[in-house]
């Protein structure tokens, strides 16, 4: 009786850990490794298949001959034609450039919500929560409507007198800035506010009983204790920015494009595959890194019982 | 952290909130503009709610992306509920470090990549697109948001309730189903309803592995917003706007009724 209940125990378990293992091998692990494997192809025409096609029924002699017909043209691709360098770049410094602005914008924030007192502070978390619910596309879409020409930023700013002229903000850097930032802004307050949080006050007033200024004290003390934070938010912003297309798409240039909409463009216009998932294999090595780290920021939160 | 607030902390909580509402609000608004210009307020009408019923092609769209986020939200919340029990449960199995990379790595990835790689391996497959494979890819995507959603709750709860049931003789599916799952129930219901939010929202993941007659309400919206903007598109907007509204009241309302107020959303706790 006791050995069925633990087979059947057991079964429970490696049913609970196999299905979502293998689920998560299928649909994200093995499409990888079909994007690595069609970066190193050659497109013959504009549609698959691609060769070399991989033959299992010529044994040995078939896996030879395909990995010998995989070759890096796709990559030397990427690296003759400064277009995709430059997207690479323009998407590391916009994704630095955002992150730094969420950071200086989120901090106060979060700051101000951990100071509250505890029963607004869970309405306030709701608050900020709240827009994470409501659709990316919709809220890039709402800030077109203030930021056209004749939209309603233009027009608060001529009433106040500030500008005398209508100001072009879409297609252009600063509207991409302000897509980001906004859309973004949960990510960065909400991983800040939890580690503000749980800070403990009486730090600060033994920092202040040993002469430290506030000021002093906030960057000796409270910023130092808050890292964990910082971290995890800058992350939690900064590896998908790099990756990102619609904010840009729609509220960016034509001129320089980021990575996202290179890839984008390479695969839905210019239909080339093969070149498409070489952006994202490069793309992926530039995040492996960042992924790792937030990974272990993750993983280490929830042992740690939080 | 010691309570009260000083002006510049009510200053920055003030700005802050300002700036996440505001953009909403205005869309909400001007979706009841008179006006056909959408700069130019004409007074209040509900003409272009009206003017969406007649838009098949939205309506169609519409009807397809609330199959897709219904089925693949429900796919999501069972794997992604089993996939938090192994990750709090079942300690050092084999496989673990992997497992939970993969469960973390779709939380930040790219969209432009899974995307890619998943219409790849379709195409690779030679699996016809549509439907049911858009589900897959949402279903993917959003059950790592459920696994970090049950998985924080899984681990704050008591975990002597479920030894108890186990030493009085209940065996290990029943205690999960009867002392388990209910403990876990509000953060399931939230987890379903991100992963269904999540799943209605997506453009890029849609875009990439969808086929003929799966068009989605953002794919419809988006190639409607490159076009300009137009009075339809703030009214369907506000309706996806109030939708979402509704859901997260709810599901912070059976959260509070069920676990005494904790708030469950995004995977930064």
């Amino acid at each position: 009786m006791d050995v069925n209940k633990n087979i059947l125990a057991n079964l429970g378990a490696r049913l609970v850990v196999w299905v979502p293992y293998l689920w998560l091998i299928v649909f994200f692990l093995l499409p990888f490794l079909i994007v690595l494997k069609i970066s190193l192809s050659q497109s013959v025409i504009a549609l698959p298949p691609y060769h070399p096609v991989f033959d299992l029924a010529a044994g040995w002699d078939g896996i030879k001959a395909f990995i010998a017909g995989l070759g890096f043209d796709n990559f030397a691709t990427l690296v003759s034609d400064s277009i995709y360098l430059l997207s690479y770049l323009k998407s590391l410094e916009v994704a630095f450039v955002a992150t730094a602005i969420l950071l200086v914008i989120g901090y106060p924030i979060a700051y101000g919500m951990a100071r509250a007192p505890r029963r607004v502070q869970a309405v306030l978390v709701m608050l900020v929560i709240l827009p994470f619910w409501t659709s990316f596309l919709i809220r890039v879409y709402a800030w077109i409507n203030i930021l056209q020409t004749d939209g309603l930023l233009n027009r608060a700013l001529q009433a106040l007198g500030l500008v005398s002229a209508p100001v072009t903000w879409l297609a252009s850097d600063t509207a991409i800035y302000i897509g980001i930032v906004y859309s973004y802004l949960p990510f960065m307050v909400l991983p800040l506010y939890a580690a503000l949080e749980k800070m403990d006050h009486t730090l600060l007033e033994a920092a202040a009983d040993l002469g430290a200024s506030p000021r002093a004290a906030f960057w000796r003390v409270t910023v130092p204790l808050s890292l964990p934070g910082i971290g995890a938010g800058a992350l939690l912003c900064f590896i998908p920015i790099i990756g990102e297309f619609v904010i840009p798409d729609l509220l960016g240039g034509s001129e320089s494009l980021m990575i996202g909409q290179t890839l984008w463009t390479e695969f839905f216009s210019n239909k080339d595959w093969p070149v498409a998932s070489a952006i994202a294999v490069v793309l992926l090595c530039l995040l492996v890194g960042p992924i790792a780290v937030y990974q272990h920021l993750q993983v280490g939160k929830v042992e740690s019982g939080g | 952290m010691r309570r009260g607030l000083s002006a510049f902390n009510l200053t920055s909580l003030a700005l802050g909130l300002a700036f996440l509402y505001l953009p909403i609000v205005i869309l909400v608004v001007y979706s009841f503009n008179a006006s056909q210009l959408v700069t130019v307020w004409g007074g209040w009408s509900t003409r272009w709610y009206v003017a969406l019923l007649d838009d098949r092609a939205m309506l169609d769209a519409a009807a397809a992306s609330f199959g897709i986020a219904a089925t693949s939200a429900a796919a999501a919340t069972v794997l992604g509920t089993m996939a938090a029990l192994a990750l709090t449960r079942l300690g050092r199995f084999r496989g673990r470090l992997g497992f939970s990379a993969m469960i973390y790595a779709p939380l930040v990835m790219p969209e432009v990549i899974t995307g890619l790689s998943l219409l790849l391996m379709f195409v690779a497959a030679d699996i016809d697109r549509g439907f049911l494979t858009v589900t897959a890819a949402h279903t993917t995507l959003t059950m790592c948001f459920v696994t970090v959603v049950v998985q924080s709750r899984l681990a704050s709860f008591d975990r002597s309730l479920e030894e108890a049931a186990m030493d009085l003789g209940c065996p290990p599916g029943r205690t999960f189903l009867t002392v388990t799952l209910p403990l876990i129930a509000p953060a399931v219901i939230a987890g379903f309803l991100l992963a269904f939010s999540l799943s209605l929202d997506d453009l890029v993941i849609a875009s990439f592995t969808t086929g003929p007659g799966a068009t989605t309400l953002p794919m419809r919206i988006y190639s409607e917003v490159r076009l300009g903007v137009k009075p339809e598109i703030n009214a369907i907007c506000t309706i996806l706007i109030g939708a979402v509204a509704v859901a997260v009241f709810a599901a912070a309302w059976i959260s509070r009724r069920a676990a005494g107020g904790e708030v469950a959303g995004l995977p930064a706790k």
